[in-house]
């Protein structure tokens, strides 16, 4: 589904002393199918940004439009109820919400609220599990007898067997050891290709953006930054250093490297075999002409 | 949840009455709250409205705020104005609607009434407005340290009460998170039959309690690693003092008294 939002300015508790602008005046459009990563240092608006995504905030100013859907101060969302169906959102440690009895339960919880036939929830259940990388046997235990990265996971699941076309997260990895980061960004990453999903991923990870999205957008102070390919909004050291964000590792890496050697290597995503037969080249070539 | 109720509420600020000491603060609401009863004439009830209104007014929270959060009470000062209209016969008949008449007693014992409970929200919600829970807290536990000899524990209450005004922000806090969380996943807490409303709150009461006792657990070790022992020989970071602040308060306030007295009929 197409994501649009159009001068979309939110206000915490407005005519109050404490009164808070969280988002002022942004704009932008994702196109079906992207995924998009929202980056921006903390109390830059982000998840202020990503609840106007399922209605859970409703602009106090502008206006949100998800597909057919539109979301404004003035109107009412009809059926917010079947936009959450369609938007899943995981949330900042998505463990904490679960709360039944059993592993299966609680995956199914979602799709049971919006009236999935059991028999296709039993289904749905099995596949999220399978996805997120835990064994079936998993399915009858409490979730709360399991370690934290299963419970991670088993929320995620719950997103997951809403069979959602969008999907939202915010900061999905946070908290978990390396290998379990890469493996949920990279599982999010396949859900994406094969269910033809619009991701939208919050993220601090400058690798993570640079890894899976096609898009970024960079948030500060409420406002939007910078926005584009990863590839043109990444390497622009001074202007990611103004908002406190670093350049990925490997620009940085491959910025070390042209200073060295004197001969820039272009940053494709190639992989890290293929970067190492670049950079031979380049040091192998510096030295037959030095 | 409750944007329009201030009561309890505290807004950061630094006015005067923001700096004097929470024990100067409770003990001058204490004996307001009794002096309010004892005013009986226009003169009188003047001149405690000048120094309730008079002190809203310097803590500079804007006066919008404090009529809007106090709209619950607005509804219990009318409701008494007119319950006294109706049921109190004294004084000369003022006027009659259907045969039901209408004494001078009534609306000025309405009035009186009425104003009387304005006066004790507005200067009750000032404490709570300009001090902070936890220099209330201190000042419980200051106010109550004699009690300390009869081997009540005062410290313990105190901190008792510190922890859980402490938590209460956060707990507010977790729950608006997991009932995003749920109704992102399609609980509907809005709408639908009673019974549907009570099932809607399992999925959000279950984890806020697996987190507050998880909460509590940490706390308590976060304390004994930190060598927490409470009571007898510790020190506090905050101490109070009187200073001349609360001295010319105390004297602003005997004056308001002595001006009672006097204006009394």
């Amino acid at each position: 589904m197409d994501i649009t939002f159009k001068d979309v300015s939110y206000i915490y508790q407005a005519n109050t002393p404490f009164e808070h602008r969280a988002l002022s005046g942004v704009s932008f459009h994702i196109p079906s199918g992207s995924f998009v990563a929202v980056i921006g240092h903390t109390g830059s608006g982000k998840s202020t940004l990503l609840q106007h995504l399922n209605g859970l905030l409703r602009p106090t100013e502008g206006k949100v439009m998800i597909g057919d859907y539109q979301i404004s101060a003035a109107e009412k969302t009809k059926d917010i109820k079947s936009l959450r169906e369609k938007v899943g959102v995981v949330f900042q440690y998505p463990e904490h919400q679960l709360f039944e009895e059993t592993v299966a339960k609680d995956i199914g919880f979602g799709p049971l609220n919006f009236n999935v036939e059991p028999k296709e929830i039993e289904r749905r259940t099995g596949q999220a599990i399978k996805a997120v990388g835990l064994p079936e046997d998993l399915l009858q235990r409490s979730p709360f007898d399991l370690s934290g990265g299963q419970m991670r996971r088993v929320a995620i699941a719950g997103v997951l067997a809403m069979n959602p076309e969008v999907l939202v997260l915010d900061e999905p990895t946070a908290g978990l050891d390396p290998s379990g980061q890469r493996e949920i960004m990279d599982m999010f990453s396949r859900q994406h290709k094969n269910n033809n999903l619009t991701t939208v991923l919050v993220t601090h990870s400058m690798e993570d953006a640079l890894r899976y999205a096609d898009h970024i957008i960079i948030m500060k102070d409420g406002e939007k930054y910078m926005e584009g390919a990863p590839l043109e909004v990444l390497v622009n050291k001074e202007e990611l250093q103004r908002v406190q964000l670093d350049l990925p590792e490997v620009i940085q890496f491959l910025h070390q490297a042209e200073k060295q050697f004197g001969k820039a290597i272009p940053y494709r995503k190639q992989g890290i075999a293929q970067l190492a037969k670049e950079l031979t080249a380049v040091v192998k070539g510096g030295e037959s002409h030095g | 949840m409750g944007s329009s109720m201030i009561i309890g509420q505290y807004v950061p600020g630094n006015s005067f009455i923001h700096r004097i000491d929470p024990r100067t603060k409770i003990t001058i609401i204490f004996f307001f709250v009794l002096i309010v009863f004892f005013a009986n004439s226009v003169m009188s009830y003047g001149l405690l409205t000048l120094f309730a209104v008079g002190s809203a007014a310097s803590t500079r929270i804007p006066a919008r705020y404090l009529i809007k959060g106090l709209l619950p009470v607005w509804f219990l000062i009318v409701f008494t104005f007119i319950l006294h209209l109706f049921v109190t016969k004294e004084g000369e008949v003022l006027f009659s609607i259907f045969s039901f008449d209408f004494y001078t007693g009534g609306i000025i014992q309405g009035l009186a009434i009425s104003l009387r409970f304005f006066l004790l929200i507005l200067v009750t919600s000032l404490l709570t407005l300009t001090t902070t829970p936890i220099e209330i807290t201190d000042a419980i536990e200051g106010m109550l340290g004699p009690l300390k000899k009869i081997r009540f524990p005062v410290h313990e209450l105190a901190l008792m009460m510190s922890i859980s005004l402490r938590f209460i922000p956060t707990l507010m806090q977790e729950t608006e998170k997991i009932s995003k969380a749920q109704a992102s996943r399609g609980v509907d807490f809005r709408t639908g039959s009673f019974k549907d409303r009570i099932k809607a709150v399992v999925p959000l009461l279950v984890p806020l309690f697996v987190s507050a006792f998880k909460r509590a657990e940490e706390l308590a070790m976060a304390m004994e690693a930190r060598g927490y022992q409470g009571g007898e020989g510790r020190t506090k970071l905050r101490e109070l003092s009187i200073g001349k602040l609360d001295i010319y308060t105390y004297i602003l306030f005997i004056l308001v008294i002595i001006g009672l007295i006097l204006t009394r009929s």
